[in-house]
């Protein structure tokens, strides 16, 4: 990854203390322009601290953070209206409406044309389909709705960069499908999104980059593949003859495991590690052997492995 | 106008020169009143001078001299008095006590609806915002002391005779120069109402709490007005913002005295520049958290 000049956002030794707890120590994020990065980390593990900081609302202890080229919070008056975010959940005055509310917040924005206030806010609705509750009172809003209204909030002007803490906190299956879509469509017209989330799926499905943070530290940066560990896939084959398996493919160079699995058959697993056989050279080449093939796959670990491998188990994440 | 023209003339103009942010100072005016809070105080303050004026009228009785606020005794032959009886009733704890919901409010309630991230991150400006937050505050101040004085002069004029008035030093006026002396003390009453407005503002970025914070600026308020009954303390009366809220009554002499008016209004801006520098100076580098 480049650590050139127009990286979106870049942090340098970012490090951010609350009395004697360092609640973000250190961290070099690169977010290269254009990516759709994301922010991954078990919950306290300083996520929110630091978007903070690259947002201007709260200063660093030490260290630097470049966004969109400038220093932040030194330049947030040239660097925030070209970023767009939602930041630890929706926060919206309950006894205004949808519409009123992100005309509120517009008039914040001095870069914001008032005249074209009132498209805008129309325009920012209809594409997180609110259209028809713009006129509701945002305290009869679900969750899932003020969810929705605050990423509305941060696309009221086009935005260089989107910041999105947990955009798909409180929705449904059918609105975290619909802010995938719009992340993506976002991204294709070349906005740079950094997404932070614990929800790994979320961030595997729609992310080009990655970063992992735990305990206040970034464990591991880079490329979604860089991330998984490319070529490190895994072989699974399901088949009554596990010896015979285990042969065949021993021929190809591989080592494989068997454990049991039901219907007298066995697993037999062995892991690919670079350049072999393509999978259907090996199908064909255990069928040829005589080798029950009952279950074939080729799977590559999931970013969850990787997650749980740096961050801890279960409930014992570092803390 | 389609979505594609919106876009293009979004993507346009918005590089452009930065607005002044006028439309922030009318967005948060609409915004106050907006809430029906808002109008429930002014519906409450608007209620002191009317059940006055009710009260007055049923029992039929001319309360004597000596005893109630000035000019209560006046009300039965003028009813152009009851909204200046009305704000002298409403200053001591009313007036302070609604000013004291909108001061504290204003940052601390931003910051717990979760607003102040977004306000701040639009960008507002954390200084535009303090200013911002302050005048709307000092137009509530002059609503709420227009609310008790319009309310009490209507309902005055609705129940009593309306004539030429006497006034303290005994000189009579007649309707048009009541009227004028009474928006006179309305604009005393608001100018006495801003330094409160400023310390609640400077309480408010102290906080996440927004009753706390509303709560602090009132008891500041009861407290000054104390300090100021206690003769051992006279020296410093003067320094109290509280010092000069009941000085109306020199606005009701002829000629007018303006010695309350002009020590008044030099206090007040003492504060408003003293609160208003804490403020900047708390909020400018807080880290807003909520």
């Amino acid at each position: 990854m480049t650590g050139d000049a127009t990286a979106a956002i870049e942090t340098r030794g970012l490090t951010k203390r609350f009395g004697s707890h360092a609640a973000v120590s250190g961290i070099d994020v690169t977010v290269p322009r254009g990516a759709v990065f994301g922010f991954l980390g078990p919950n306290g593990s300083g996520k929110t601290t630091t978007i903070r900081m690259m947002l201007g609302l709260a200063a660093p202890t030490s260290g630097t953070i470049r966004v969109l080229g400038h220093d932040m919070p030194r330049e947030l008056h040239s660097v925030l209206p070209r970023v767009g975010a939602l930041v630890e959940g929706p926060g919206f005055y309950p006894y205004l409406s949808g519409a009123a509310n992100l005309r509120r917040l517009d008039t914040a924005d001095r870069f914001a044309p008032s005249a074209t206030r009132r498209a805008r806010v129309e325009r920012a609705l209809e594409r997180v389909g609110l259209t028809h509750a713009a006129r509701k009172k945002v305290h009869a809003y679900s969750l899932g709705m003020k969810q929705r209204l605050g990423i509305a909030n941060a696309l009221l002007t086009p935005r260089e960069l989107l910041v999105l803490d947990e955009p798909t906190n409180g929705l449904d299956p059918q609105g975290t499908r619909e802010v995938r879509n719009l992340i993506r469509s976002l991204a294709a017209e070349g906005t740079t999104i950094f997404v932070s989330s614990h929800l790994l799926a979320e961030v595997e499905q729609v992310c080009t980059h990655a970063a992992i943070m735990s305990a206040g530290e970034l464990v591991a940066q880079g490329t979604l593949d860089e991330l998984r560990g490319v070529g490190r896939s895994e072989l699974r084959l399901l088949t009554p003859d596990a010896g015979l398996a285990i042969h065949v493919l021993g021929s190809f160079g591989l080592s494989a495991e068997t454990t049991d699995a039901a219907d007298g058959s066995a697993l037999v697993t062995a892991t690919l590690l670079g350049q072999t056989a393509e999978p259907d050279a090996l199908v064909a080449a255990l069928v040829g052997g005589g080798v029950r093939v009952r279950g074939f796959s080729i799977e590559r670990p999931s970013l969850e492995d990787r997650f749980v491998a740096l961050t801890g188990e279960g409930f014992d994440v570092v803390q | 106008m389609s979505s594609d023209a919106v876009s293009e003339v979004a993507s346009s103009v918005s590089r452009g020169r930065p607005s002044v942010g006028w439309a922030l100072l009318g967005s948060e005016i609409s915004v106050l009143f907006r809430r029906r809070r808002t109008w429930a105080m002014l519906a409450v303050l608007a209620l002191v001078p009317i059940l006055i004026a009710i009260a007055v009228r049923v029992t039929r009785s001319t309360p004597n001299g000596g005893r109630g606020p000035a000019f209560l005794d006046q009300v039965t032959q003028n009813g152009l008095f009851v909204g200046v009886v009305g704000v002298l009733i409403s200053i001591p704890l009313f007036l302070p006590l609604t000013v004291g919901v909108v001061a504290g409010d204003s940052i601390a309630g931003e910051a717990s609806a979760g607003t102040l991230r977004y306000l701040l991150i639009a960008p507002v400006g954390r200084v535009r915002l303090l200013i911002v937050k302050y005048l709307a505050a000092a137009v509530f101040c002059l609503a709420a002391t227009l609310a008790v004085v319009v309310a009490g002069t209507l309902i005055g004029i609705a129940l009593f005779p309306v004539g030429p008035a006497t006034l303290l030093s005994g000189d009579v006026i007649g309707v048009p120069e009541t009227l004028i002396r009474s928006l006179l003390v309305s604009v005393y009453v608001t100018i006495s109402l801003l330094g409160l407005s400023a310390i609640g503002l400077f309480i408010s970025t102290l906080t996440d709490v927004p009753v706390g914070a509303m709560a602090a600026t009132i008891v500041l308020s009861v407290v000054s007005q104390v300090l100021d009954s206690i003769p051992q303390l006279d020296w410093l009366h003067p320094w109290l913002f509280t010092h000069y809220w009941l000085g109306v009554g020199d606005l009701l002499r002829q000629p007018i005295s303006w010695d309350s008016f002009g020590s008044n209004s030099v206090l007040q801006a003492a504060y408003i520049v003293l609160f208003g520098a804490l403020a900047y100076g708390r909020f400018s580098t807080k880290d807003v958290l909520s």
